[in-house]
């Protein structure tokens, strides 16, 4: 009798995580989806032109202006991580190993607002200077957003590369392959799947964050056509007009969270269905498992 | 640390006992929340430290958010008193607005900028993005980094109206979110241009001459500068409480004058 | 499997020798690693520099005046906690109850897995849309206007995947002859859970919560919209308040002091690295005792 109470009693908390996310849809679906309804699906995302006090709501420039910028981080963030990821995983003397995982593992709850402001500090003026443009630019925003993807991709790799069995990397030593032969040509290819799925965590935590990149990407809707040009991100055009916006104003950002959130949601799918992609099973430490746990889960 | 934890938490305990106490013996019941434009945020501030020096039991918010935001708050009754810098429009006149203070819109450049004077052609020139470098209007050979406040905004719709002649600012603009946010970009470009209100000019910027006339409060008194809008209080209804000796107190000698310190425009 | 086996077989005759491709591979990636270890280390090291001279005892103590010009953080400090707590308070049972039900109570199948998606999902929504569904549905809809409980509640959906993830991990790697005794001793399911499994688990739940605080603690977009940025120091669950990364977040973007910017920053860094190497720490003891 109690012991069924308490099954129930779990099975209904056990579906908080979905209930949440099911309320958030509906709350955000219900607020934004009038003036998609209105504007129309194909003009509010291709529509070149946003003037929200006048009714026009086109977020081209925005969809642009997010994916640029998380290509941008992307294209920083990823091969740093990456090699880092390797040495780490592969290459580090285990003292060297013991010293630099951790730092990167406490440098990865350091809070955005903090890495944007090191945008304001020093990169942007530095841009302005030495390559031209207002300074608050595409540049400004993928570079901070690359280092601060960073932890989150290395953390990922890491474990996907210690879930490759010893016994490959010893095979291919074996057979007289160098320690780099065995990385690129044995360890990396079968550690695919988890790396794939770090680079799209990776690239959702890029494509979500807000405060830093309203801070260095300059905030003009206008579709970028250098590096150096300042851009929108979808996060940012939610955070910067919310506090005034009223009526069909505040409906078209909350809209515009709905795009951004259908978008986040498909890299989601992406990465899990990356992850669950069939490998041998091994028995990772536990340690190894939970702190890929945290590393996700810590974003 | 555990044990200051538990003492800190006490202390706000008993210090917020207290202020419900003091609150309840004077004629003010419960905390009053004010909220709102971005812009009168400072000024609220500072007539609520003022107030509550004055009334030791009263508690006061005050709140961001935006002069819309300041009006639903004010509708939906989450705030007392909607701070507004604009003026209202025909779907928001069910509120009662006082005007608690005018503020001039100051056009401010980098204090490295040589310019000094702009007209009201070159202002527009500039803010529509037909002028491109500062050489055009007899300045640095550097282009010209225009900074604007969002759309939605009091402040920037304000200055569409007054100095744009209600067309919009360009999409070249760089967005900032709030008064100080444009100030701080303008400070840290020497060939930025922004709009900001009077009383938030601080040495970190320049404010312009607009066709000779100095952007000052006694030229905005004299009617002699052009672009000033009022700062409001919005009620639901006639206000009570808290609320009503608080606007009193702002309406005061003592609340306008505060405010004149700090570079606003009395209300009458 | 074509892709995961080694194929060294058809390896082609190098242009280069091995070795010298390795010694550059190796050089390349070594200088990769030592620029992001550097970077991050940079930042830190900038921020604790510049800000750890203005963080006195008075700055830990005091209202600020003067919208954060002058005086110290201490309503910012009490916000961050309060809210912190309420969004602890409201996260762990739910992430622990979910882990329990998905460890002891269901192996696998369809409806672990949709709670898992369900999980997966909402660890990837950005915070700024936690922070508009929070704003609409706790400030707005429910009435709670900006407060303390709105954030904290804001705060304990978002880090909920974080903590059921860890519980979930921690419960299940107790090995299951501790279940085993605690049965054949004559406790029930539930006994054993909460007698033997859980405390064993213990550690690693924490370091969950932890982490959860942790980010709680540096999220900026979702507490700004449901909080609110009162400097009042808020006394209940209803008052609004502003925690330290709000705090920071308005200190350095409108330009108000930079010192206390840098300060703010500072402090709230090191509580961060604090919260994680002890998450850290818990998780390498943790580890030990079940390796």
């Amino acid at each position: 009798m109690r012991a069924a109470l308490v099954r129930r009693a779990l099975q209904m908390i056990a579906f908080s995580a979905i209930g949440v996310l099911a309320l958030i849809t509906v709350f955000i679906v219900r607020e934004g989806a009038p003036v998609l309804y209105k504007t129309g699906v194909g003009h509010f995302l291709f529509g070149g032109a946003w003037r929200p006090l006048e009714g026009e709501f086109g977020i081209w420039p925005m969809i642009v202006g997010s994916t640029v910028v998380t290509i941008g981080a992307l294209a920083i963030g990823v091969p740093l991580a990456l090699a880092c990821a390797i040495v780490l995983a592969e290459l580090a003397p285990p003292r060297a190993r013991a010293l630099l995982k951790p730092t990167i593992e406490l440098l990865a709850g350091i809070p955005s607002v903090v890495y944007g402001f090191m945008g304001v500090v020093l990169l942007v003026p530095w841009i302005r200077e030495h390559l031209g443009g207002p300074g608050p630019s595409v540049l400004a925003a993928s570079v901070i957003l690359g280092i601060m993807i960073m932890p989150t991709i290395i953390g990922i790799s890491i474990d996907a590369l210690q879930a490759v069995p010893r016994s490959y990397r010893e095979g291919s030593r074996a057979l007289g392959a160098t320690e780099w032969q065995t990385i690129r040509m044995v360890v990396l290819p079968a550690a695919r799947s988890g790396l794939v799925a770090a680079v799209i965590l990776g690239m959702g935590r890029a494509l979500g964050e807000t405060m830093a990149v309203i801070m260095v990407a300059g905030n003009s809707v206008r579709v970028p056509h250098a590096i150096t040009d300042p851009v929108r991100t979808l996060t940012a055009n939610i955070a910067l007009e919310m506090g005034y916006a009223s009526g069909d104003h505040a409906r078209a950002l909350f809209a515009t969270a709905i795009v951004l959130f259908v978008i986040v949601m498909a890299l989601n799918s992406l990465a899990s269905l990356a992850r669950r992609r069939p490998r041998r099973r091994t028995r990772r430490p536990l340690w190894r498992r939970a702190l890929g746990a945290l590393s996700r889960g810590a974003r | 640390m555990k044990r200051s934890l538990s003492v800190v938490a006490f202390a706000c305990l008993a210090l917020g006992a207290c202020k419900r106490d003091g609150g309840g013996a004077g004629n003010a019941q419960g905390p009053l929340t004010l909220a709102g434009s971005t812009s009168v945020q400072p000024f609220a501030e500072k007539w609520s430290e003022a107030y509550s020096a004055a009334h030791p039991g009263a508690q006061i918010n005050v709140q961001g958010g935006g002069s819309t935001a300041g009006i639903k708050a004010a509708q939906t009754g989450a705030a007392q008193i909607g701070t507004v810098s604009r003026d209202l429009k025909a779907d928001e006149k069910s509120l009662t607005p006082i005007v608690v203070a005018r503020d001039g819109i100051a056009i401010v450049v980098n204090p490295a900028n040589p310019i000094t004077d702009l007209t009201l052609a070159q202002v527009k020139a500039i803010f529509s993005g037909q002028a491109k470098s500062w050489k055009e209007l007899g300045g640095i050979d550097k282009p010209l980094n225009v900074i604007t406040r969002e759309e939605g905004s009091g402040t920037r719709g304000a200055f569409e109206e007054l100095a744009l002649g209600g067309s919009k600012v360009a999409t070249s603009a760089l967005v900032q979110d709030s008064t100080g946010a444009v100030r701080e970009m303008v400070h840290g470009d020497p060939a930025a241009i922004g709009y900001i209100s009077l009383g938030l000019v601080n040495d970190q910027v320049k404010a312009v001459k607009l066709a000779g006339v100095d952007a000052t409060e006694a030229n905005v008194v004299a009617g002699k500068y052009p672009l000033v809008r009022p700062f409001l209080f919005v009620t639901q209804g006639a206000p009570t409480g808290t609320a009503k000796d608080f606007i009193a107190y702002v309406l005061s000698p003592a609340g306008q004058e505060l405010v004149r310190k700090e570079g606003l425009i009395p209300a009458q | 499997m074509s892709t995961t086996s080694p194929s060294l077989g058809r390896m082609s005759p190098p242009l280069v020798a091995p070795r010298v491709t390795q010694i550059v591979a190796k050089t390349l990636l070594w200088a990769a690693t030592a620029l992001t270890v550097g970077v991050l280390v940079f930042i830190v090291a900038f921020v604790l520099r510049r800000g750890l001279p203005y963080v006195t005892g008075d700055f830990l103590t005091e209202a600020p005046r003067d919208m954060g010009r002058a005086g110290g953080i201490l309503p910012m400090i009490v916000g961050t906690l309060y809210v912190t707590a309420v969004a602890v308070a409201v996260a762990t049972p739910l992430g622990l109850g979910t882990a329990i039900y998905l460890t002891e109570y269901t192996r696998g199948g369809f409806l672990t897995r949709v709670v898992r998606f369900g999980a997966e999902c909402l660890a990837g929504v950005p915070s700024i849309i936690f922070g508009l569904f929070g704003f609409v549905f706790f400030v707005i809809t429910l009435g709670m206007g900006w407060s303390v409980l709105a954030g904290g509640l804001t705060l304990a959906f978002m880090i909920l995947p974080t903590v059921i993830r860890t519980a979930e991990e921690a419960v299940k790697s107790v090995p299951p002859q501790y279940r085993e005794v605690a049965y054949t001793l004559g406790a029930s399911k539930w006994q054993a859970i909460v007698k033997v499994v859980l405390p064993s688990a213990l550690p690693g739940i924490l370091t969950g919560i932890i982490l959860g605080i942790g980010r709680s603690l540096s999220e900026t977009a979702a507490v700004i919209f449901t909080a609110g940025s009162s400097l009042k120091m808020p006394v209940s669950l209803f008052d609004p308040a502003r925690t330290m990364s709000v705090h920071f977040y308005l200190l350095a973007r409108e330009g108000i002091s930079m010192p206390k910017a840098y300060a703010t920053a500072a402090v709230l860094v090191l509580a961060i690295l604090v919260i994680n190497a002890t998450a850290y720490g818990l998780m390498h003891r943790f580890m030990k005792r079940f390796s």
